[in-house]
């Protein structure tokens, strides 16, 4: 379950504190190291599991990496209707060409 | 600085091998023959789905105790073309009237006998006015009652 692996990545308090400070802003490693009493490969790794946990995103910007918090990961509901409407296209998309012997009318 | 966020709205965009006509009229007269019967709000087991044909119109189950539960209401009918309904199921999916997300549905024939769905659930931030929502997402540790702040401000903005 993808919320409950985000809830597991907030658990440490450090990496919270780095999503925290993604909340405010987006921000770089490098910045965001600044002012936390780990070391900056410490936050990269936390970036990394916050990343895989969906919460946060990263964008190229130059030669360094810019994180913000990931729009498409907030909440449980958007993750639950995200993979509701998979399911319930998917059994629309069968049923509309289960019966195609239908000649199509012209548009 | 900004803290406000926005949930990204669902988009989905596929093909399907049949007409527009033949695409809205399965979406919508055929509802029931493709609405997952696992999903359905309350107690009582799902025996159908409906939406009914004309802007204004309901869409709703049907259920074993006889009860018709509302989801929400047609907002634009256009066949073949586009179907608007409004998505009016909280976050703990009790039907909420005064909600509104949307959920929208076009059908563009792209070739001889195909065409293309663009599916879009959009207004999700809406989900942050619901007290029940709120609630929820308030019982949940961590950074989520931040989330839960920046859902709020996007609200009410």
């Amino acid at each position: 379950m993808a919320n409950n692996l985000a809830f597991a990545a907030l658990a440490d308090p450090t990496r919270r504190e780095v999503f925290e400070r993604l909340a405010a802003g987006p921000s770089a490693v490098g910045e965001l190291a600044q002012g936390l009493p780990v070391s900056r490969p410490a936050v990269s790794q936390h970036l990394k599991v916050l990343k895989e946990a969906g919460l946060v995103t990263d964008r190229p910007d130059g030669a360094r990496r810019v994180y913000q918090i990931d729009p498409q990961g907030l909440g449980q509901i958007r993750a639950w209707l995200d993979r509701f409407w998979d399911t319930a296209l998917d059994a629309f998309k069968a049923e509309v060409e289960r019966n195609d012997d239908e000649e199509p009318k012209a548009p | 600085m900004n803290a406000t966020i926005q949930p990204a709205a669902i988009r989905k965009t596929f093909t399907l091998r049949a007409s527009p006509e033949r695409a809205f009229q399965v979406f919508t007269a055929g509802f029931s023959g493709w609405w997952p019967r696992t999903h359905y709000v309350g107690d009582s087991p799902l025996t159908g789905a409906v939406i009914e044909p004309r802007a204004g119109g309901r869409w709703y189950g049907e259920h074993e105790d006889g009860v018709e539960r509302p989801w929400g209401d047609v907002l634009t009918w256009d066949p073949p073309g586009r179907l608007v309904l409004a998505w009016r199921l909280n976050a703990e999916f009790a039907y909420d009237p005064a909600l509104l997300t949307e959920v929208d549905v076009r059908f563009t024939a792209i070739s001889d006998g195909e065409t293309r769905v663009d599916f879009e659930h959009r207004g999700l931030e809406r989900f942050g006015d619901s007290e029940a929502a709120v609630q929820t997402l308030s019982r949940m540790e961590g950074g989520w009652g931040l989330i839960l702040d920046s859902f709020a401000s996007a609200a009410n903005a």
